[in-house]
């Protein structure tokens, strides 16, 4: 396995050598060319599809490329397409092309090798993402992407109150337990089959957690019930605080916030630093929403898209993805009016053609300071996820 | 040629069905060579009783289904009972086909705007009449007891069974039996309840089962409404589906196959709740007892269904302010801030939905049409009715699309169909037939045989005579036909989600998808498009012979 990944690297700084490098990229955009991709990524939030329409516009314009945002109710729809064509014997020619993944989902297929690639060191741009100062664009969830998916989009935890109604927010686990008692149905998270509520229980677990450390590798049957003791306990006694008494939960983060927007609940988990100030902007939370990190930090990841093993047009799926990694894309994606969430590209080391995108974001109200926003943490191993999400299912389904 | 119509309609119609319960059903007994499956045997269904939550969602689907049923058949009868003959009755016909052709996603959406914690209803009562300055940590939607998924389900249900027991009405010569019992003095509801529905209930019978196993297993309209912890079985069924480890795949297709048992034992169990009433109710009937008037009754029932009209009209509106809404807070009663950006930022986004919804329609509809006029016109020339043979049509109504759609979507990947608009209109064409025939078949077999007789006499080929009298004679039913024909394929959410394998989507299934996440502003916008479109082709097909006929006495 090693030599397999040294192998790859030692390919993909080959393929980096400039001349080479582009020449072949150039046969990527001439394959490329009037083809189609279905890009399969999730369908629930209203700014992202907004900006993959932005991108279908773009992509067609520049590289006469026709993206289809093929709307997901959850990312492992995708996934299970690709192993049913697999099953069918259907290796070339499937239905996906692209696919907005991370987490459980990109390790079931790296893990199944239903990826294509490594293709991530290919794209020109890449060479100006962050990977020393933000991680997680090469290692998901403790899972070393190995070029196998491209990062386009930085998320990291934060909670969104309402200032007008809850003047200080809770930024410890213990604090958040106490203050959901004090004010009971004010607080809920997405169900746990959603990735953010999954989310929701794995930053208390990293708080909760005797020993963190572990949270590092795949939990095994011998540590994981003494891992996740202390969080269950805690969530049973938040349990019966929570909006409906605990029994129904909101199907996503766009649902939950919508609770927030009604009045409904106080606070609210989210994945975007940028979530309170572009709600604010889109009138989709009143103007006193605002976002807060915790005392102890937050778990923050990189969203990537990959390319199935037996995608049809994966030439045409590798220009979007470099174009998700252009200065262009990321400049919009990180202004608040858009989508807001930090980008994954170094600004510093982009050159002037690329970096004039990036101009004065303009200060709108909802940013978290630095502060507020507090440490990054790394994503704990995916199974941790898998289990706290199946764990969470067998205690609220009766 | 005309011969092979019926059993080729069969054969295009059913093999999938059965191809598909065959491809749920081998995996659910653990024949599934992917998956390394290759032994019979009930391990499968073990881990599917595992599961947790099971007993809960199989226990609410079938309180909701009974419930939605025997509410919606109850308002029907209640209704024609004691609004049959006064203008009320022919003011509720006029809502039927408008109310019919409007998908069941749609109506539940806005229907869930209406009725939520902080729905349109809780906001003109707030704060000045209920206190509430933040809505009430109260489930009205999503509720425990899946009550808000019962009404969801009536607020189409009992229009389609009224509009059965109308066509039911109209063939059975009911007026002057009810004009008999009056004269002899009995009370207008008990005359209605002991003359007009012991015959009229065999007619409406296989509708009715229809609609049971609709509430039983209905997924777009149950993903709105139910409660998510568990589910109705038919929604943990999807939601099994789609799990990226697979672990849940066999299950789900366990759970397929009791799902299609479910419906099977509960048609059967109605069928006895049918026996028992009328052996228990055949002294009553029989008793001489003449009743009061049942002003009360008459009135509860006129209120009832002017109420659920009201809501689904209410329901629609509401879809249609939150598309034009740019901010709207709680409590107010309307939206601070009104605009049109909604619509122009979707509009692109709008556009390849909707084409799909709108060609694989029009395709479904016309190759529907093409198969029950060829059946119906074998049928008259031939003099044999393949009645028997052609109520298998009906079998996509009765069993759960849910069941047979797993299995036939391995089958589409094997075939190399899945995801091809060949596949999709298929699917659609399942459900789409059985309504066209059911329209088209009264009228056809209705019109008068001297017409094509006395054409045929002038010397016309039968071909003449089709295309000369026949088609011009039954436009008007024909574009009735291509409407129905028309909602119901809009308004398909499961069968568009698997054969299209979201290469296509539709309306429909952009609407259900946003329904699950947060921003109703959009959400409106989809949904009232959803709805919309139906009921344009709807007043166009009415308006079609309207216009070509404008000039013929009696035929527009």
């Amino acid at each position: 396995m090693m030599k397999r990944r040294e192998f790859m690297i030692a390919a993909g700084a080959l393929a980096a050598t400039p001349a080479f490098a582009q020449s072949s990229w150039n046969e990527t955009l001439a394959a490329a060319k009037g083809k189609q991709v279905f890009f399969n990524a999730w369908g629930g939030d209203e700014r992202t599809n907004a900006f993959i329409a932005w991108t279908a516009e773009r992509v067609r314009a520049a590289f006469d490329i026709d993206l289809r945002h093929v709307r997901l109710r959850d990312t492992a729809e995708a996934v299970q397409r690709v192993i049913a064509e697999k099953a069918a014997g259907r290796d070339s020619g499937g239905s996906v092309d692209l696919i907005w993944i991370n987490g459980p989902n990109f390790l079931a297929m790296k893990e199944q090798r239903l990826h294509y690639g490594p293709f991530a060191e290919r794209l020109p741009n890449f060479r100006y993402v962050d990977v020393t100062g933000k991680p997680s664009n090469v290692v998901d969830f403790t899972v070393p992407v190995d070029g196998y998916a491209a990062p386009w989009r930085l998320a990291q935890i934060v909670y969104v109150y309402d200032s007008a109604r809850l003047p200080k927010p809770p930024r410890s686990m213990a604090a958040m337990l106490a203050w959901a008692k004090e004010n009971p149905g004010r607080l809920t998270h997405p169900t746990a089959r959603n990735f953010l509520g999954a989310t929701f229980l794995k930053q208390a677990l990293y708080e909760l957690t005797p020993d963190r450390t572990l949270l590092a590798a795949a939990p095994t049957d011998a540590n994981y019930d003494a891992a996740v003791a202390p969080l269950w306990a805690w969530y049973d006694a938040l349990r019966p605080n929570l909006w409906r008494r605990g029994t129904q939960f909101p199907e996503s983060g766009p649902a939950q916030r919508t609770l927030l927007n009604d009045g409904e609940i106080d606070l609210m988990i989210s994945f975007n630093p940028a979530e309170a100030a572009v709600s604010i902007a889109n009138n989709l939370l009143p103007a006193t929403a605002r976002a807060t990190g915790l005392e102890g930090g937050t778990i923050a990841n990189t969203s990537f898209v990959s390319i199935p093993y037996n995608a049809a047009n994966p030439a045409a799926a590798m220009v979007v993805a470099d174009f998700l990694l252009s200065g262009e894309a990321q400049a919009r994606m990180n202004d608040p009016r858009h989508l807001g969430n930090p980008t994954v590209l170094d600004i510093d080391r982009l050159p002037p053609e690329q970096k004039k995108f990036f101009g004065e974001v303009p200060s709108i109200p909802g940013m978290p300071t630095a502060a507020e926003l507090g440490r990054a943490l790394p994503e704990p191993h995916p199974g941790w996820m898998t289990r706290l999400a199946a764990d969470w299912e067998k205690r609220v389904l009766r | 040629m005309l011969r092979l119509a019926p059993p080729a309609t069969l054969l295009i119609f059913l093999a999938p069905i059965v191809a598909g319960l065959l491809g749920t059903a081998l995996p659910a007994f653990g024949w599934f060579p992917a998956l390394g499956g290759h032994e019979f045997g009930f391990a499968v269904f073990a881990r599917l009783f595992a599961q947790p939550g099971l007993g809960t969602s199989v226990a609410l689907t079938l309180f909701t289904g009974f419930l939605a049923t025997a509410l919606s058949l109850t308002l029907a009868l209640a209704f024609c009972a004691a609004a049959y003959g006064t203008r009320g009755f022919a003011t509720a016909q006029r809502f039927l086909a408008p109310l019919l052709a409007t998908p069941h996603a749609a109506l539940a959406i806005g229907f869930a705007f209406l009725v939520a914690p902080s729905g349109w209803i809780a906001r003109l009562i707030s704060p000045e009449l209920s206190g509430w300055t933040r809505p009430p940590d109260i489930a009205t939607i999503q509720d425990p007891l899946g009550l808000a998924f019962v009404a969801g389900l009536m607020l189409k249900e009992t229009p389609y069974l009224l509009l059965c027991l109308v066509a039911a009405i109209g063939q059975a010569d009911l007026a002057r039996s009810l004009a008999t019992a009056r004269m002899l003095g009995y009370g207008k509801f008990t005359a209605w309840a002991k003359i007009a529905i012991p015959r009229l209930y065999p007619q409406i019978r296989l509708p009715v089962y229809a609609v049971l196993a609709f509430a039983l297993s209905n997924v777009d309209v149950a993903l709105i409404l139910v409660p998510t912890n568990p589910p109705s079985l038919s929604v943990l069924i999807v939601r099994w589906i789609s799990d990226p480890h697979l672990d849940l795949f066999l299950p789900a297709t366990a759970a397929g196959l009791l799902l299609f048992a479910l419906v099977v034992v509960s048609i059967g169990v109605w069928r006895l709740g049918e026996i028992a009433i009328a052996h228990l109710a055949r002294d009553w009937l029989t008793n001489g007892e003449r009743g009061s008037r049942g002003a009360i009754r008459n009135s509860t029932a006129r209120a009832m269904l002017a109420l659920l009209f009201g809501l689904a009209i209410a329901a629609l509106i509401a879809l249609a302010v939150w598309s034009f809404t740019l901010s709207w807070r709680f409590p107010d009663a309307l939206p601070d801030r009104w605009t049109n950006a909604n619509w122009l930022r979707e509009a692109p986004s709008l556009a390849a939905p909707a084409t799909t919804t709108l060609f694989v329609a029009l395709c479904a509809t016309a190759i529907a049409i093409l198969l029950s006029v060829l059946c119906l016109e074998n049928e008259i020339r031939t003099g044999k009715r393949a009645t028997k043979a052609l109520a298998l049509l009906y079998a996509p109504l009765l069993i759960p699309q849910v069941s047979f759609l797993i299995g036939a979507q391995t089958l589409l990947v094997r075939l190399n169909l899945d995801g091809g608009f060949v596949a999709l209109v298929w699917a659609h064409l399942l459900f789409v037939l059985p309504y066209v025939f059911l329209a088209l078949a009264d009228p056809w077999r209705a019109l008068d045989p001297r017409y094509a007789r006395i054409a045929a006499c002038l010397g016309a080929s039968p071909l003449r005579v089709f295309f000369a009298v026949k088609i011009p004679l039954l436009l008007r039913p024909l574009m009735v036909a291509a409407a129905i024909g028309f909602a119901v394929s809009a308004a398909l959410y499961l069968p568009t989600l698997f054969a299209g394998s979201g290469r296509w989507t539709s309306l429909t299934t952009e609407a259900v998808t946003l329904a699950s996440g947060g921003d109703r502003r959009v959400l409106g916008v989809y949904a009232f498009t959803q709805a919309a479109l139906p009921l344009i082709v709807y007043a166009m097909a009415l308006a079609l012979p309207a216009f070509l006929y404008r000039n013929r006495k009696g035929m527009a």
